[in-house]
């Protein structure tokens, strides 16, 4: 045990965060080191939840590994389908049929509001309100799910895009629903941030708590919301314009601290930009088919499916930030090599810096800014 | 209606002329206390049974939900079922742990909330033990439960019940100051301890001569308030047992019954500064129409209710901030308070109340802008990147 | 810190208290034995297979795609042979496991017979681990008429694609155990 730097007698406490406890997110273990209630050192140590991922892939065929992306990050298991699928169009060359370029975006999108909405519930608890705000965030998902599963058959494990479009068309009467969620959505948003956005408590808590520096974040390749709530303008939708994000309009918030409330902010403002997108894309939206016929019949039969030698990186923005899949055929069924560049974990990699010197309850908040699912931390 | 206003005095009454038959007159004071002692002892666990299920079920609707609704009828019997539960589980020690002390803390931390029935005025001439002392008893009780709670985290041996057990010490301490001292100005207008007294000061006028309606008496009560709110660790102070933080705080290893008992604790606590709450500045039992033990259990749920919907809407504030809110903001209102109440005293109305309004008011205002938490709060305005 | 901002979250939330009582709809529970949602036909949960008449003669020739192609390879086909040896086109053995099956659906997509479909059947449990919940063939036959109950509209669509496919292949009599 260390000596804490103090005129009396005292001894670093040192603590176990995790890999039980409430609220780690998960399985994650921090190894705290405390001078009284100050955070001196910090280790996050993960892997609790490591089960294979990428070796898995790479003994299955590219369309076996689709279901298992789902599990990436189970809760926006639509935006991890269209990374995979992305990424697998690149290396085979695949066309995307209009529609589904557009089904696509709208599920994306619905995905983002989720992940969003959960992550603001569940930073509210791990500042201790007791479940109202994650409630409410848990009421309004519960009306996208119902979207998810109308169209892809499950709520969270949806398991819904293909190479060259997506498994099936909407069903009858889903529009009309879609455009429902849309229209309400903003009306929730507006009670959420009357419960929270004002609340001394959470100002208090929140703000220049969890500091990232510009460069810090820029250095240590944060992607997604939290670099953006450190101020810098990257958003993949906007830098790579994949899919068909260049047809819309929106706008990417951005944040001037850099703590947790700009993190927290940011999202809700990303949250309204995403129902612009949602509108709009709902307003233009073609008919057609959703799976190219040559596509089709690679996906009933995957051991045809076999994309010719060479490698591809696809990424997207992800919810959480840059999610990537690197893909590399060798012209069999398997692909030969197959990486993830997982949002959480990289963002995860600054935690120590930005908890140095604060509390313990900083600590915690600041793990819930960062916006961490372990089953894409540890794959 | 006289008789509907008495009722329990006189069932205790016709009790002890049962007992006088029996008994030699000499033990008639000892029937007495025991037959308060057993009403007591009656009356608190079901309060905290019940408290329990409106909590869940006032939280439940709050967050769109029913509650508990399974075990009897609105889930009516589930405290039953819940201590039950509690009952049949496994104790728990931890193998290093301080089993005396382990063992006295949840006992010795429910003895005292238990005591607090005493001195409180459930209704005209309902009262166990009218003492002189009667507010100075129940303040002094009331903060033993703290040391049983620091007996149990220290005794766990446990790193987070032993933060948990820091923090609840650091925090009473603190919120005892103003919680006294926003009484303080309660017993200068009533120039009595005694909570009969207090509330037999606050009658006529229907309801006009409580507390709460003088400028001194409304922040007297938010002080008063909020100080209870952190005495008994309820959010947004309930750092003590910052579940998502240190785990269960002070509690952590604890399980079965002696779990069930720092809850009673808790409840118990929160209910006895609801009902002196109630007593200080609302009047007490007084109120017209209904029977006064009906207008004293009113009272008291209209502000357990408040303390319950508090928790169903605050995220909780991190131990510094709440040291600081406690020595920089309410410590000063609370002795300008006094003050005000002085200077209500002493100056004629209605310039009496205006002026210790505006007394209040002014440093409420000012107090608020030196950041009592240490944090600067701000708005923030954001750009947008195209 | 009594500030405005922590007045409008409990008006917030006192607003949610009474609504839950004036207001219908308000409550999200389902209080799930008694109430249950009525779930959209595109739900998935574990496969099951389709006969079209004799449960003995399945629409599953043993062709063992799904089994290869299942992400998590919870899928054990045997082919049935006749007593020369000789491999006829049905299963002797067609085993999920339920533990294993993760509800992808991907068996149903690659089938080219479409002998196998995703149920939406979801309550499974059962008290042991091993053997009540490694389903055999007999637990997994299901007639068409029940799939034709669960996903109608999935149900025309592939009786529509089998009745064309037959007459194209007009003459021959369907072929069920055929050697």
């Amino acid at each position: 045990m260390e000596k804490a730097a103090s005129a009396l007698e005292t001894q670093m406490l040192q603590v176990n965060i995790g890999p039980q406890h409430p609220s780690t997110h998960g399985v994650f273990r921090m190894n705290v080191t405390l001078d009284g209630e100050t955070v001196v050192r910090l280790k996050p140590v993960m892997g609790y939840l490591h089960r294979n991922h990428e070796k898995i892939a790479e003994g299955a065929s590219y369309l076996a590994s689709m279901p298992f992306t789902d599990r990436l990050d189970y809760i926006c298991s639509m935006t991890n389908n269209l990374g995979y699928a992305i990424a697998v169009e690149k290396l085979a060359g695949i066309e995307v049929p209009e529609r589904a370029e557009y089904i696509r975006v709208i599920m994306a999108e619905l995905t983002r509001l989720v992940n969003h909405t959960l992550l603001v519930g569940f930073l509210l608890n791990d500042l201790g309100a007791f479940f109202t705000p994650t409630l409410y965030a848990f009421r309004e998902r519960e009306k996208i799910l119902d979207l998810f599963e109308a169209a892809s058959g499950a709520r969270m494990m949806c398991n819904y895009m293909r190479f060259g479009g997506v498994k099936n068309d909407f069903p009858t009467g889903f529009m009309e629903k879609l455009k429902e969620v849309i229209a309400n959505y903003p009306r929730f948003l507006d009670e959420f941030e009357r419960l929270l956005t004002e609340n001394e408590i959470l100002m208090g808590r929140c703000q220049n708590v969890g500091i990232l520096p510009r460069k810090l974040a820029v250095n240590a390749s944060v992607t997604g919301p939290m670099l953006r709530a450190s101020g810098v303008d990257y958003d993949i939708r906007k830098v790579d314009g994949y899919s068909i994000y260049p047809r819309f309009k929106f706008r990417v918030p951005l944040g001037t601290v850099g703590d947790v409330y700009d993190r927290y902010y940011v999202r809700i403002l990303e949250m309204r930009e995403s129902v612009k997108i949602l509108e709009q894309a709902v307003k233009e939206m073609p008919e057609g088919e959703v799976l190219s016929a040559k596509a089709k019949t690679g996906a009933k039969s995957p051991r045809t499916f076999r994309p010719p030698k060479g490698d591809a990186y696809g990424r997207i923005e992800s919810p959480k930030g840059e999610l990537g899949f690197y893909l590399v055929s060798d012209g069999t069924p398997n692909p030969y090599r197959y990486h993830v560049r997982p949002p959480s974990f990289v963002n995860l990699t600054i935690l120590e810096d930005m908890c140095l010197g604060l509390k313990v309850a900083d600590a915690i908040i600041i793990l819930g800014s960062i916006d961490i699912v372990l089953g894409e931390v540890d794959r | 209606m006289e008789t509907l206003d008495q009722l329990f005095v006189l069932l205790k009454e016709g009790i002890l002329q049962i007992a006088e038959a029996f008994l030699p007159s000499g033990l008639l004071p000892f029937v007495s206390i025991l037959v308060s002692i057993t009403a007591i002892a009656i009356f608190a666990p079901a309060v905290m049974m019940y408290l329990t299920w409106l909590e869940r079920k006032v939280i439940g609707r709050m967050q769109n939900r029913y509650g508990p609704n399974r075990v009897g009828k609105f889930g009516l019997l589930q405290p039953i079922a819940d201590g039950i539960k509690m009952l049949t589980k496994e104790d728990i020690v931890p193998a290093k742990a301080d089993r005396f002390g382990h063992f006295l803390a949840p006992v010795a931390v429910v003895v005292p909330s238990l005591l607090l029935f005493s001195v409180l005025p459930f209704g005209r001439n309902m009262i166990a033990a009218d003492l002189e002392i009667g507010l100075l008893f129940f303040l002094a009780i009331s903060s033993v439960g703290t040391l049983a709670i620091f007996i149990g985290g220290w005794g766990s041996r446990n790193k987070f019940s032993l933060l948990g057990a820091m923090r609840a010490l650091a925090q009473m301490v603190s919120y005892e100051v103003p919680l006294v001292l926003s009484i303080v100005t309660v017993v200068m207008m009533v120039g009595s301890l005694s909570t009969m007294d207090i509330v037999e000061a606050q009658s006529g006028w229907n309801g006009f001569r409580w507390f709460i309606f003088t400028p001194w008496g409304f922040f007297g009560f938010l002080i008063f308030f909020i100080g209870s709110v952190a005495e008994v660790n309820r959010t947004p102070f309930d750092i003590p047992e910052g579940e998502s933080e240190i785990v269960a705080g002070f509690h952590t290893e604890y399980s079965g019954m002696k779990f069930a008992l720092f809850y009673m604790a808790e409840f118990l606590g929160a209910f006895a500064f609801a009902a002196l709450g109630a007593t200080l500045f609302f009047g007490g039992w007084q109120g017209p129409f209904l029977p006064s033990w009906l207008w004293f259990g009113l009272k008291t749920f209209v502000l357990v209710f408040v303390i319950i919907w508090l928790r169903g809407t605050f995220p909780r504030l991190r131990v510094d901030q709440l040291m600081g809110y406690a020595w920089k903001f309410l410590l000063p209102m609370a002795l300008v308070n006094i003050l005000a109440a002085g200077v209500w005293y002493y100056l004629s109305q209605p310039l009496a109340s205006f002026a210790s309004a505006a007394l209040l008011v002014a440093s409420y205002l000012l107090l608020s802008r030196l950041s009592p938490t240490g944090t600067r709060l701000e708005k923030r305005t954001y750009r947008y990147a195209e | 810190m009594l500030g405005p901002g922590l007045l409008k979250g409990m008006a917030v939330t006192l607003k949610q208290f009474v609504e839950s009582y004036t207001k219908k709809g308000s409550i999200f529970t389902i209080q799930y034995p008694e109430e249950r949602r009525e779930m959209p036909e595109a739900f998935r949960n574990f496969p099951i297979l389709v006969y079209d008449e004799d449960p003995e003669n399945p629409r599953c020739v043993s062709c063992d795609i799904c089994a290869k192609e299942c992400p998590p390879r919870c899928i054990t086909i045997v082919r049935d042979r006749d007593p020369n040896g000789a491999g006829l086109k049905k299963p002797k053995v067609f085993d999920i496991d339920v533990s294993v099956c993760m509800s992808c659906g991907i068996c149903e997509e690659v089938c080219p017979f479409d002998a196998i479909f995703m149920d939406k059947d979801f309550e499974l449990s059962a008290y042991d681990r091993m053997e009540s919940l490694n389903f055999h063939k007999e637990k997994l036959l299901r007639p068409n008429s029940y799939f034709h109950k669960i996903r109608p509209t999935d149900a025309a669509r592939i009786d529509a694609n089998l009745k064309a496919k037959q007459e194209k292949q007009a003459p021959t009599p369907p072929s069920g155990t055929t050697t």
